[in-house]
């Protein structure tokens, strides 16, 4: 196995604030690793120091074999970056826009030209491909910021936060094309704050918070570490919430967690531990709203690593619930 | 031998993107188009009606000084289009790419040129428009207008440098407002110097923006005859004493702003 990306003890400070506190990353040739973590957790550092764009104040790394800190230059032929934010002149068409980048990776001008053509075909941009990418729609862009980091055929591709603020629409159009790539054998180094994009896209998934790694493994050997189900009520009042999370309590194969109205509880064993319980919340004389059973899913691998969920919008932790419902769970 | 080459390829690729902005982007057509016939109306018809000079016609004295304001204020568009870069997702895109460290300041600085050779093309034919003639013969007159390029390249790199220090479009604005302003009124662009109170005439005759403007003059022959010769050096020897200073401030300010280029660090 080779490994095409490599760090070790990537540690990055501004002033008193710890952005990066000793990564390791791993990543075999031909596979994708998802980084996850929510807005602040390092994700973009980590790219940056990949991408020679900063220098880290610890650690090492290599890229395609080569040293990113003693060898930047090589570092940047054989890499492909597509950011956060689009970086694509908004003045220019699509086609300047990627013959630039072909004659700045120094392709000359026949090759730049009919590369940048070839990739707006690929990227459904070919229509496009004369305006001005001011008249482009979010996705538009980002699709075009994606063929802009594939000019050169790079082995190595980093994607951060590819998707961040598309609909949803646009993003499962930006997977497919991220599929096909690594189909075709290109590394990728992909962060999101999507748990949903690091299931789909990555074979290996890195979570970070707060400048550390706090998990790593597949999607599905996260999952595993919570349990095998959820369980989800709704009941009608937030003091019933409590009662069923006591109830749910006692099956549950892991924490309870309280939202509102809805409480939420790992089980293990499938079908038999939904019936379970379900009669023991009808035995509590607890109504019911809505039930639910699902698969875990990364958010709730987050929750449990970290206490809270990767949405930074809907932060609500069992931390933040008043004591007397967390205490009310025990 | 072969890396210059590249790097050069570099600038220009990045130089071509700036001068299609320059077509497309409203406000700077407007600056590029509209702001010099703008001063040399304004400038001619307001001061060259109600000021004299022995010998000669205002409107002829003002013109040069006319081009070397406006060209001063140019590196302004050099500072507030990079700082305007270094605050965008393109500017991490260049960082990650394999090209030359240097390109995006010496395309910005490049293409700035472009800009200033629009600008002084239709400040001329305006100009021209308004009674404003070349009086000894085209050569000279190319002189001229080169010098005034050389002069204003010069300072796209002291813009480009403060706009790397501080990557804002704002402050790239106060700045020249408050160092720009000063520098192209305490010369000898409007009235002469000799007219100036002592320690402002010291100033406007050792300041670069007058012996630039002298230079020009002389050499579109439009010092007024008659006119008593300069009593310092630097307006003495006016075109020298301008290619020196921009080369000084060119190898002083070109390695410091690549420098600094490479040095800053992401947008957080």
């Amino acid at each position: 196995m080779t490994l095409t990306i490599e760090a070790r003890g990537l540690t990055k400070r501004y002033g008193d604030v710890v952005a990066l506190n000793g990564i390791d990353l791993a990543v075999e040739e031909g596979t994708v690793l998802g980084l996850l973590g929510p807005n602040g957790a390092g994700k973009t550092t980590v790219v940056s120091i990949l991408t020679t764009l900063i220098e880290p104040d610890e650690g090492t790394a290599t890229v395609a074999g080569v040293d990113v800190l003693t060898s930047p230059g090589d570092v940047r032929r054989r890499i492909g970056l597509s950011g956060q934010y689009a970086a694509v002149d908004e003045h220019l068409t699509g086609f300047e826009n990627l013959d630039m980048i072909g004659r700045l990776y120094r392709m000359g001008r026949r090759r730049s030209r009919d590369r940048a053509r070839d990739l707006l075909d690929r990227f459904s941009l070919a229509d496009a491909a004369d305006r001005p990418v001011r008249t482009y729609s979010g996705g538009m862009r980002r699709r075009l910021d994606l063929a802009g980091a594939l000019v050169a055929e790079p082995q190595v591709l980093f994607l951060d936060e590819p998707t961040t603020g598309l609909d949803p629409r646009s993003r499962v159009g930006l997977w497919s094309a991220i599929e096909e790539l690594v189909a075709r054998g290109t590394t990728v180094l992909l962060t999101t704050q999507y748990m949903e994009e690091a299931d789909h896209l990555a074979d290996d998934i890195v979570v970070i918070d707060h400048g550390g790694q706090i998990a790593r493994g597949t999607a599905d050997d996260l999952k595993a570490t919570v349990g095998g189900g959820r369980i989800e009520v709704t009941v009608p009042s937030e003091a019933l919430a409590v009662d069923a999370a006591r109830v749910l309590d006692t099956l549950s194969a892991g924490d309870v967690h309280i939202e509102g109205r809805s409480v939420t509880a790992p089980i293990s064993g499938g079908a038999d531990a939904l019936g379970e319980a379900l009669v023991a919340l009808k035995e509590a004389e607890i109504d019911l709203q809505d039930v639910g059973f699902r698969r875990p899913t990364l958010d709730d691998v987050f929750l449990s690593l970290t206490g809270h969920t990767s949405d930074p919008t809907n932060d609500t932790t069992i931390e933040d619930r008043p004591a007397r419902m967390v205490e009310g769970v025990r | 031998m072969e890396e210059v080459l590249y790097a050069v390829g570099d600038g220009i690729a990045v130089a071509k993107r700036n001068v299609i902005k320059i077509r497309r982007v409203p406000g700077i057509l407007v600056s590029v188009l509209i702001s010099p016939i703008l001063m040399v109306l304004l400038f001619a018809y307001v001061f060259g009606s109600s000021i004299d000079i022995p010998g000669g016609t205002y409107r002829e004295f003002l013109i040069s000084g006319i081009f070397a304001m406006t060209v001063t204020f140019g590196a302004t568009f050099t500072g507030a289009g990079l700082a305007d870069d270094m605050q965008k997702g393109i500017i991490d895109r260049f960082r990650s790419l394999p090209m030359s460290r240097s390109a995006v300041v010496f395309g910005r600085t490049a293409s700035d040129v472009v800009y200033n050779v629009a600008s002084l093309a239709i400040m001329a034919a305006t100009g021209l428009a308004v009674g404003w003639r070349i009086h000894d013969g085209i050569g000279p007159a190319l002189a001229g207008f080169g010098l005034l390029l050389v002069f204003s390249y010069a300072l796209s790199w002291v813009m480009a440098y403060v706009a790397l220090l501080v990557p804002s479009v704002e402050v790239i604005g106060n700045v020249s407002f408050m160092v720009i302003f000063p520098l192209t009124f305490i010369a000898n662009t409007f009235v002469p110097a000799a007219n100036l109170p002592t320690p402002l005439r010291i100033f406007a005759e050792w300041n670069p923006v007058s012996a630039v403007t002298q230079a020009v003059r002389e050499l579109f022959g439009n010092i007024p005859p008659g006119t008593p010769e300069p009593g310092v050096w630097p307006l003495q020897n006016a075109a020298i004493y301008t290619l020196a200073w921009a080369a000084i401030i060119i190898a002083v300010f070109a390695p410091l702003a690549v420098r600094r280029y490479t040095r800053v660090g992401v947008r957080k």
